[in-house]
């Protein structure tokens, strides 16, 4: 495949096997093109794995990966335990450095130069399995904890919150549906209620790019089913990652599904192809 | 004079008996001056009765019986009636009513040469720390007779530290001969002592007084004293400083025996103790009531406190933790707060049942004196058995810890508590057992703390500040990081003590202790694997 | 906790008229309304009664209610950082008795010729140590501005560079609360040495006048009441509007979960830093009023014993309710007064049973008890 294609190819919104050139270097990255500047997601992908490995020991957790993530894509990832799902989301938001391969951002930001905080500044938010919500404030209070802004004393103690702020609040109030539990201890909320909150935080600060650690583990089928429609709505103008194994849930929801398998992806398409492939069928043993 | 002559001249058989009390007799004559003839007759006769009768004249017990004038030794000077002892055969001679007996002066000059006299018999003792006694009394006395006897001893004497003791003597009195060879010799025979009076010395000779003059007219015995104090100086900082090390280690080891306890329960608990130093004060009145208890085995009272106080103090400690800890499981600051209150309960009480001043502990006659190790560098025995004590116990603890069951269980249940919970383990028990081991060693610090400072309700508010140091610095992971945190600290405490006294020497640890928090918040050895708060 | 939003649908009218800080807070107006009524009542029953009605208040019950009130701020002061915080120090008297000697300092020097010695300038323990002259760190203390800004400065300084270290090494829960006692005690045993210059264990004392108005005075009695119930009310007031802030929510994060803080973007360090220091501040202020009313201050105020009194103020009264902490610090400082009147033995045993049994029964302390009637959002 030469070059032409591969571009062709990308253009069309389909990124499959073949590795395309690399993007486009900026010059100065941190002025131009700094984390606070955000992605430039123009040629429609937001992130770029490639041949990314980590071993841990002699252990390959991650063994080359090449994978693709498309602007407002919603994006699930699934495979076996040990399959390098976790490792991979640590490699993006910049938690562990990979021993080879590459992870760009939109156009111009390399994530391996950049460390942790200012990859969650660049717009890479994520979501952790267990939710971390501030059990005694109350879901308005958590939310404007969470706001995007200057976090100093200073400004905390003698600027109140602005309009623009206050209203992305009361939108993000509207996404997660907790409108009418805004005065409720984050504490008493469901299990479910607590995640969507804490998506919820995640949006207050703008991100790009959510990456979401099995967001439905120990919910009721409701909340699930909630959970869904709620990551939905945010494909779109945001691009989500979605990591889980409840597979029901995943179908629900997944345009696209990667499955990963020992540190690299072994296959990729709509739900129904990857559960009709056979080295899928193969590797998760008839699921 | 005398003495050379008494020296010279050999043992005389006992026939002498009679001229001994014919001499023994003139003792009792009022003029001093006759005494004096006496004492030098009773000197040279060497008769086995001598020494005893000289020294019980220095001691005011000779007495002359007023019927007969015969001269008798009494065993007490005070006693009515006196119990008599015959000079010649030093066998006792019954009992005599003190009224009918006079007792025979003496004066300074008299009891100057029964001194000296006496010293010179010691002289020839088997016993040589008899002779160095005997060394030091002469050197007091110098004249040229001394001085010679002492001379002819350095041949004859076997034991190195008396002939070094009568070498450097002779040395200082060699300074102020007029023979500038002699002189030179003398600074080189100081050249070696570590005697605070020959340093001081050779100190006057070669620095010029305030005038500029100096004591000393030749220019090479000035720079060989010069040369000679130099050495010496080097070498007394040396065991200057090994002396701070020794105080050091001492001070380290209270604060480790203080800290253990605290270590234990923090390490294995969580658990932050106030009312450790009130268990460590128990302790140490258990040591105080040991000794009014057995008071003519103070001894014996002191060993026998040691279990005393870790029974004493466990109890208090398990009491403790099932009455107020327990039920604060989980939340550390609490229960500091309300071990606090514990601590000032137990404060009251004490001041309630003993009253609010301090006790007075002794010290047992085993644990008093000291070594000497050299003249610039002794160590006291009290503190060197704190220093053996604390490493015995710390050692026992290890054991404890690593070799029994209970060590076992307990390291489980601080490692992981349901794991140990699920395996059978009665976690509850371990833990008052372990609060009660904490406390009980913090009982018997006491007991040693009592030997090195005052006891009063007050003992523990002056060291709950220092183990609490040890334990941040040590960390609670191992105790080997309490016992090197401990002694670290107690050294470094005394090397600042001479440069800036001991309480700002207090106030640098403190400030070094926060930088040090900077690099290591846990401590040297922090725990593993569990949090030490929950 | 009160949140920020203030919907006036849910306030009264006469809420409407307060400082935004203090509505929703129901405690907090029943506090100052009683601290205004009190003081107000305390003021008139000693200077405009006569002395020998049976109504008349002695100069010594004015003293006392205005030593509580010195107290009681300081026990906002340390509920600011405990209570919203988590930070338990416990070396907050050492800023308390900072601006004590602060404020004895400039005492001391308006005391002039009319010292034991009669020295114009050395206050009278320096003459008895053979000072020669005023050691530099007195100087500027005759004057109340200066003396004043050093109330401020000093315990604000040291508490900034004792929280920049300590917090920026991340040293939390029992180790801070070690670390400040450590603090605490170095100064006890600084300030006890005779030649620190600031009077060693005798402290400062034997003062005459402030600002040119005997101490001893109904009238200066009376001032200074009202100026502790001043500073009370105003450190409440900033107080209560630094916990309704968002910078208040921050702070309660802080001590609920600071891992999570820091991860969603705040300076948990700086936070800390600012709170204690502002913190540090009250307390000095607590402790300059403090001291022309007690009339001495001495290095005994810097035990660790002194800040440990104050947390179980707080304790008792109620951590994390700022009005708690007035109510503790009055309530044990009433009953100790009582106690060590009546079974001074006794206080001892009651004070340190106090410590165990609110601890293990009262964890929300009086206020808690209270507000356990109320129904809770």
């Amino acid at each position: 495949m030469n070059a032409a294609q591969v571009w062709a190819r990308r253009l069309s919104g389909r990124s499959q096997s073949a590795k395309p050139p690399p993007p486009p270097r900026s010059g100065d990255l941190l002025t131009e093109h700094g984390p606070d500047a955000g992605p430039d997601a123009s040629r429609g992908v937001i992130l770029y794995l490639e041949d990314i490995t980590v071993s841990f020991d002699g252990f390959k957790a991650l063994n080359a990966l090449t994978l693709y993530i498309d602007s407002g894509e919603l994006r699930c990832i699934i495979g076996p335990n040990g399959a390098g799902k976790t490792t991979m989301m640590d490699v993006i938001t910049g938690k562990t450095r990979p021993d080879a391969g590459s992870a760009w951002f939109g156009q111009t930001l390399d994530l391996l130069s950049l460390n942790e905080p200012e990859i969650a500044r660049a717009g890479i938010g994520r979501k952790f399995q267990k939710p971390t919500v501030f059990g005694e404030h109350t879901v308005y209070e958590n939310l404007q904890l969470a706001a995007a802004g200057d976090k100093s004393p200073w400004a905390t103690l003698f600027k109140p919150l602005s309009g623009e702020q206050k209203d992305r609040i009361a939108d993000v109030l509207d996404t997660i549906r907790l409108k009418d539990r805004v005065a409720a201890r984050a504490g008493a909320l469901s299990h479910g209620q607590k995640q969507w909150l804490e998506i919820g935080m995640l949006l207050m600060q703008g991100p790009q790019l959510l990456l979401v650690d099995e967001p439905v583990a120990g919910m009721t089928p409701q909340e699930t089913e909630r959970t869904a429609e709620l990551l939905v709505s945010l494909a779109g103008t945001h691009s989500v990652v979605v990591v889980e194994h409840d597979m029901n849930f995943v179908r629900s929801i997944a345009r696209k599904v990667t499955v990963l398998h020992e540190g690299s992806v072994l296959a990729e398409g709509t739900m129904d192809q990857v559960q009709n492939d056979r080295r899928v069928i193969e590797v998760y043993l008839g699921e | 004079m005398l003495a050379l002559a008494v020296f010279l001249t050999p043992r005389v058989a006992l026939a002498d008996d009679a001229a001994f009390t014919a001499a023994a007799a003139q003792l009792a004559n009022d003029d001093f001056a006759t005494k004096e003839e006496a004492v030098r007759k009773v000197l040279e006769l060497r008769h086995t009765g001598s020494k005893p009768l000289l020294a019980a004249l220095l001691d005011g017990r000779v007495f002359v019986r007023s019927s007969d004038m015969h001269v008798f030794i009494a065993t007490s000077g005070d006693a009515d009636p006196l119990e008599l002892i015959e000079p010649v055969t030093q066998k006792p001679a019954g009992t005599g009513k003190a009224d009918e007996f006079s007792k025979i002066t003496t004066n300074n000059r008299l009891r100057k040469t029964l001194r000296g006299a006496i010293a010179s018999f010691d002289l020839g003792d088997a016993d040589a720390g008899v002779r160095r006694a005997a060394v030091k009394e002469l050197l007091r006395t110098l004249d040229d007779d001394t001085m010679a006897l002492l001379r002819a001893q350095i041949g004859k004497e076997k034991d190195p530290h008396v002939r070094a003791d009568i070498e450097q003597g002779l040395a200082l009195q060699d300074l102020k001969n007029d023979d500038k060879k002699v002189r030179l010799a003398a600074v080189e025979t100081l050249k070696n002592s570590l005697n605070p009076d020959a340093y001081n010395a050779l100190v006057s000779i070669a620095t010029p007084a305030a005038d500029g003059t100096y004591s000393e007219p030749d220019q090479d015995v000035r720079s060989a004293a010069d040369a000679a104090m130099r050495k010496i100086a080097k070498w007394r900082s040396f065991y200057a400083g090994l002396e701070t090390l020794f105080f050091g280690l001492s001070l380290g080891s209270v604060l480790v025996l203080a800290a253990i306890g605290l270590a234990i329960t923090f390490g294995v608990m969580g658990v932050i103790n106030m009312a450790h130093g009130e268990l460590m004060m128990l302790g140490a009145y258990c040591a105080y009531v040991m000794q009014l208890l057995m008071p003519n085995h103070i001894g014996a009272s002191i060993i026998v406190a040691v279990p005393v106080a870790f029974v004493v103090s466990g109890l208090v400690g398990i009491l403790i933790e099932r009455g107020v800890v327990r039920w604060l499981y989980g939340r550390p600051l609490e229960t500091l707060l309300a071990t606090f209150g514990v601590s000032l309960v137990l404060q009251q009480v004490v001041r309630d049942i003993f009253s609010a001043n301090n006790r007075p502990v002794e010290t047992p006659q085993w644990m008093a004196g000291s070594m000497e190790i050299n003249e610039a560098f002794s160590i006291t025995y009290n503190r060197l058995y704190v220093v053996l004590f604390t490493l015995a116990v710390f050692f026992l603890i290890q054991i404890i810890l690593k070799r029994t069951t209970l060590g076992l269980k307990v390291r489980a249940v601080s490692q992981n508590r349901p794991m140990a919970r699920a395996m059978g383990v009665r976690a509850e028990w371990i833990d008052a057992l372990t609060f009660g081991l904490g406390s009980g060693i913090a009982g018997v610090a006491g007991v040693a703390l009592s030997q090195l400072t005052n006891v009063g309700p007050n003992l523990g508010q002056q060291y709950i500040v220092d183990s609490f140091m040890v334990v941040v610095f040590g960390g609670v992971g191992n105790l080997w990081g309490t016992l090197i945190g401990g002694m670290s600290l107690g050294v470094v405490n005394k090397l600042l003590e001479p440069y800036s006294g001991a309480v700002l020497a207090k106030i640098f640890v403190l400030v070094a202790l926060i930088l040090f928090i900077q690099r290591r918040p846990r401590g040297l050895f922090p725990q593993k694997g569990r949090a030490a708060e929950h | 906790m009160a949140t920020t939003m203030t919907d006036s649908s849910y306030l009264g009218t006469f809420e409407q008229f307060l400082p935004r800080p203090l509505r929703g807070d129901r405690g907090g107006q029943v506090m100052l309304a009683v601290l205004v009524f009190t003081v107000t009542l305390v003021a008139v029953l000693n200077l405009a009664v006569p002395a020998s009605s049976a109504l008349h208040l002695s100069t010594y019950a004015v003293t006392l209610i205005g030593k509580y009130l010195t107290y009681a701020l300081l026990a906002v002061a340390v509920d600011l950082v405990w209570g919203f915080c988590g930070i338990l120090s416990l070396g907050h008297a050492a800023f308390f008795a900072l601006g004590g000697y602060a404020m004895g300092m400039y005492l001391m020097r308006q005391i002039g010729t009319r010292g034991v010695y009669g020295n114009s300038i050395l206050p009278d323990f320096m003459v008895f140590l053979n000072y020669k002259e005023l050691p530099w760190f007195w100087h500027g203390f005759d004057m109340f501005w200066f003396a004043m800004l050093m109330v401020i400065l000093v315990p604000g300084v040291l508490a900034f560079v004792f929280g920049w270290f300590a917090f920026r090494s991340r040293v939390t829960g029992v180790y801070l609360s070690i670390i400040t006692q450590a603090l605490t005690y170095a100064l006890l045993l600084a300030f006890f040495r005779n030649d620190m210059g600031f009077g060693g264990n005798n402290g400062l004392t034997d003062f005459k006048d402030l600002l040119g108005m005997p101490l001893q005075k109904d009238g200066m009695r009376v001032t200074l009441m009202v100026a502790s119930a001043l500073a009370l009310a105003l450190g409440y007031l900033a107080c209560r509007y630094i916990v309704t802030s968002r910078a208040g929510r921050v702070v309660e994060a802080v001590r609920d979960a600071e891992s999570r803080t820091r991860f969603i973007g705040y300076s948990v360090e700086s936070y800390k830093l600012w709170l204690f220091v502002f913190s540090a501040v009250l307390a000095g202020i607590a402790g300059a009023l403090y001291v022309p009313q007690v009339g001495i201050i001495n290095p005994s105020e810097f035990s660790p014993i002194n800040s440990i009194e104050v947390v179980i103020w707080v304790a008792v009264g109620g951590r994390g309710v700022l009005y708690g902490a007035v109510a503790g610090a009055i309530l044990v400082n009433y009953a100790k007064t009582v106690f060590t009147g009546v079974l001074p033995e006794f206080w001892l045993y009651a004070l340190g049973a106090l410590f165990v049994l609110v601890t293990l029964f009262l964890p929300k302390g009086v206020v808690g008890l209270l507000r356990t009637r109320k129904v809770e959002a």
